[in-house]
């Protein structure tokens, strides 16, 4: 028995303009968990592509090894058919078919043509029972949560009789319990055989699950080493290529007036009246002070911010103050106008127009501004655009790039200056580092310490926690749509938070 | 070296697709020139001043119409009633003929103008999809042609609205537009070049500001001299012309035009920029209802009467010159100067055609060919590139 399940020798491969992939090499054993990671545009994702056969043989230079023989994929379907399953981050069911049909799709078993419902049903209540999942076959995709439906994917690949199986940022939308079900259910495959390939920002996970790991740079690996002889900051040097000594710069920020305010903000949910998201919240900020707004999934938190902008769809109520004055704000364009930006959370959904240039994502919200009412003036944009993308060190050939060909951390930064330049004295930020390298990371976190220096009252929704308490002057925690705590900067310790946005009220000192 | 990287970034993406167009027009172009010599034509009759002066004025309702279309598919939208529009518009104009000149063009552009505002408001206010509510609008116009005509042909009787279909403008004038255009290149190009050094960009080169100036000059001179060979620059030629600039400019030159842009490529990123979005679907239903009007006029004065079914199917012709013209039905892309190239290809198809004296299926059939093959060869650009 060869040693190695899988090998890449050399793999290269370039795109116009830029050399994605340089003499990787990468191998797998047997029932080994082999994590994968580096920044965003460190190589994971081609990589992953040409094992998967989305880039086919001829397209890549270097060689591809199964079990010692050379193999070279035409296509997805060569990959598939040698026993290579990838779970990529946008998760590729059909959400209305069932979750049989989804499992078997394209192989259903049929008799001239006509398809055995009784066997596709059966095979795939088989398929789930083997990863003791207590989904029923016959649901729509639909009507699963985002880690039911990652679990059916899985459940898919194994049908496919896969021996390696990729999973691109498998957490990424779960629940801690979901991630939970998930890594017992991995685990349960290692046991079984299955070799894989784990791709995540999320190194915490990557300890727990992974037996080696190799870290990508700028499309070359770094290294390969046996994860139980390596620690976090080591694996962060490795990704970024210098020691991150400290993720969150040391940064205490001058408070001024309160500038923004908004009071009993309440917001019904748009699909089912009468439930409320948000329940009478009241939240304030000082000039240059970083609010922090923590709390689990689902506590309403981009719902708070969405209603006080005036792009929230369904019923609400609030009263918003500017400078101590009550404002009127029933649009964007009104908090717009008001002073207020909002960095949105997912960029591709809310925040860009992918298939413009940074430019014209830049100045979309701030055109009137630098333009006329009704004629555009170029230059300035283009001037503006410019200073902006000299500003936020934004990587890209120049303002006339499209943004969606941007990494993940350059495009946050496009969404970013697009607020800049409206000129905010109130600048939501709702995720602003989902999904995005570690060092773009932290040119962000540093930007907001700019930004709060500069005076700009900014309030910070993330999901992760070391980022709110890193940076916030003051944190508040909502749970289920209420204010559940305030802590100060000095109070907030994890522990607290966390027992915050769980449930517990704090008392108040 | 970053302006450098531009210009050829520039030049993989929008103006590369734009110059295959325009090599595609220039192949049609040559092969009816070639296919149409005869003994009396020994250079072809095609590209000749009487016959490309005809093909331009077949361009002209379609193009006008299509750039209408173009800013309601850009925006996200679809518009299947403006045939019916062109027939109902051209219908009351008709009838108003009694009451002179301006009421009869007034009442084309308002009728289309009416109609774009009651299809934008309920695709707008009402989000019922597009292709749904100009689906009815298409029947619904038409049948109240047929009560307010009762199924007559109305023959154009007022001698000024026949001549914006047939005449043409006096050759001197035609050079004198050509003057005011050139002065127009010059004048925009030195304030570009001013404003450019005011930003603290680099400013063109002198040889590109020539370039600039000089290439559309030719341009201009050249298709007035032509056109002047055949009796001057025909009337609703200008009008396409005049509709085809003043689209150019609205589109890449104005809020209105960006914005668009962003409601069709990303609507909810456009609603978070504080972009009315209802607002601006409503204009673009607005602007296609009177260009739809406008068309309408320009058509009945070249057929010389309206009648019920006028405008039939037009509504297809302009949504293929957008599709040609590398216009995304998804919105959100799309250019004035593809549109109206897309129209230009599809009148040239069918002149070309007629003078070869293709029969009338094979003609469907062509250009039914050209459409699906324009859409194949941007899918398979696209994927490569």
């Amino acid at each position: 028995m060869n040693t190695h399940l899988l090998e890449m020798k050399h793999i290269t491969k370039s795109f116009p303009g830029v050399r994605a992939l340089d003499g990787v090499t990468f191998d797998l054993h047997p029932g080994e968990i082999h994590a994968l990671v580096g920044e965003n545009g460190a190589g994971k994702s081609t990589l992953i592509k040409i094992l998967a056969g989305v880039y086919p043989y001829p397209e890549y230079d270097g060689e591809i090894l199964l079990e010692g023989t050379v193999r070279r994929f035409a296509s997805v379907r060569d990959s598939e058919q040698a026993g290579i399953a990838v779970i990529y981050q946008e998760l590729s069911l059909v959400k209305d078919l069932s979750v049989a049909e989804n499992i078997w799709l394209g192989r259903e078993p049929r008799r001239f043509g006509v398809i055995n419902w009784e066997e596709l049903y059966s095979r795939a209540q088989k398929t789930l029972d083997e990863l003791h999942l207590s989904i029923d076959p016959r649901t729509p995709v639909r009507n699963l949560g985002i880690g039911q439906q990652q679990l059916v994917e899985i459940a898919k690949a194994l049908s496919q009789n896969a021996r390696i199986l990729v999973l691109d940022e498998p957490t990424a939308a779960l629940t801690e319990s979901e991630v939970e079900t998930l890594f017992t259910i991995l685990e349960g495959l290692r046991a079984r055989g299955v070799a894989m390939i784990y791709i995540s920002h999320k190194l915490d996970e990557v300890f727990r699950l992974s037996h080696r790991l190799t870290v990508l740079r700028d499309g070359r690996a770094v290294d390969t080493n046996a994860t139980a002889e390596l620690d976090e900051p080591g694996v962060i040097a490795r990704m970024v290529g210098r020691e991150v000594s400290q993720i969150f710069p040391e940064a205490t920020h001058e408070c001024g007036d309160i500038v923004f305010e908004a009071r009993d903000v309440t917001v019904e949910d748009p699909s089912v009246p009468g439930k409320l998201l948000v329940d009478r919240v009241n939240c304030r900020a000082r000039k240059g002070e970083v609010l922090g707004v923590a709390g689990l999934m689902g506590s309403g938190r981009s719902e708070l911010l969405m209603a006080i902008f005036g792009a929230h769809p369904g019923r609400k109520s609030a009263q918003v103050l500017i400078d101590g004055r009550l404002v009127q704000i029933s649009s964007p364009a009104d908090a717009i106008q008001h002073g207020i930006g909002f960095v949105t959370e997912d960029r591709k959904r809310y925040g860009l127009i992918l298939d413009q240039t940074i430019l014209k994502n830049m100045t979309l919200a701030c055109l009137r501004r630098l333009s006329g009412k009704f004629v555009t003036d170029e230059d300035a944009e283009n001037a503006a655009a410019q200073d902006s993308v000299n500003d936020l060190r934004i990587k890209a050939p120049s303002v006339f790039t499209i943004a969606g060909t941007l990494s993940g951390g350059n495009q946050q930064k496009v969404v970013l200056a697009k607020w800049l330049l409206t000129n905010p004295r109130v600048l939501f930020l709702d995720e602003p580092t989902r999904g995005i390298d570690v060092g773009a990371k932290q040119e962000i976190y540093a930007q907001i310490n700019r930004l709060a220096a500069r005076g700009l009252a900014i309030i910070l929704v993330s999901s992760e926690l070391p980022e709110v308490l890193g940076l916030s002057d003051r944190v508040m925690v909502l749970h289920e749509g209420r204010v559940t705590g305030e802590f100060t900067r000095s109070e907030a310790t994890p522990e607290a938070v966390m027992s915050c946005a769980t449930g517990h009220v704090r008392q108040a000192a | 070296m970053t302006p450098k990287t531009t210009g050829r970034l520039k030049l993989r993406t929008s103006a590369l697709r734009a110059y295959t167009m325009l090599l595609a027009l220039i192949v049609i172009w040559l092969f009816f020139q070639w296919a149409t010599i005869d003994p009396n034509h020994p250079y072809g009759l095609f590209l000749g001043a009487i016959n490309f002066s005809k093909l331009l004025q077949q361009t002209a309702v379609t193009g006008v119409l299509a750039v209408g279309m173009l800013m309601v598919i850009v925006c996200g939208n679809i518009d299947l009633s403006v045939g019916a529009v062109v027939g109902l518009a051209g219908g009351i104009a008709a009838m108003t003929q009694g009451r002179g000149i301006v009421a009869t063009l007034g009442a084309a552009i308002l009728v289309g103008l009416v109609i774009g505002a009651i299809q934008g408001s309920l695709v707008a206010y009402l989000n019922i999809p597009s292709f749904i509510v100009t689906l009815g609008g298409l029947q619904a116009w038409r049948g109240i042609i047929l009560k307010l005509t009762k199924g007559a042909t109305i023959p154009v009787e007022l001698p000024v609205f026949r001549s914006l279909g047939r005449d043409f403008i006096d050759p001197r004038i035609g050079y004198g537009l050509a003057a005011a255009v050139i002065a127009a290149v010059i004048w925009s190009n030195l304030r570009r070049s001013r404003a450019r050094r005011r930003h603290g960009l680099q400013a063109l080169s002198g040889g590109a500001m020539i370039a600039r100036i000089v290439v559309p000059s030719i341009v201009v001179v050249a298709f007035i001299f032509l056109m002047n060979q055949a009796g001057g620059v025909p009337i609703p030629v200008i009008f396409l012309l005049a509709v085809a600039l003043a689209g150019a400019f609205l589109t890449s030159n104005t809020t209105f035009g960006r914005y668009l842009y962003a409601i069709g490529g990303n609507p909810d990123a456009a609603r978070l920029s504080g972009i009315n979005l209802k607002r601006y679907v409503l204009a673009a239903f607005c602007l296609m209802g009177a260009l739809a009007g406008l068309a309408s006029l320009l058509h009945t004065a070249r057929v010389g009467s309206a009648s019920p079914d006028a405008g039939t199917l037009m509504e297809l012709d302009a949504i293929a010159s957008c599709v040609i013209g590398g216009t995304s039905l998804m919105g959100g892309r799309g250019t004035v100067f593809g549109t109206v190239l897309g129209a230009l290809i599809l009148a040239s198809l069918d002149n070309g055609m007629s003078l070869l004296n293709v029969e009338n299926w094979a003609q469907y059939v062509v250009k039914g060919g050209v459409l699906v093959a324009a859409v194949g060869f941007d899918m398979f650009g696209r994927r490569k590139g």
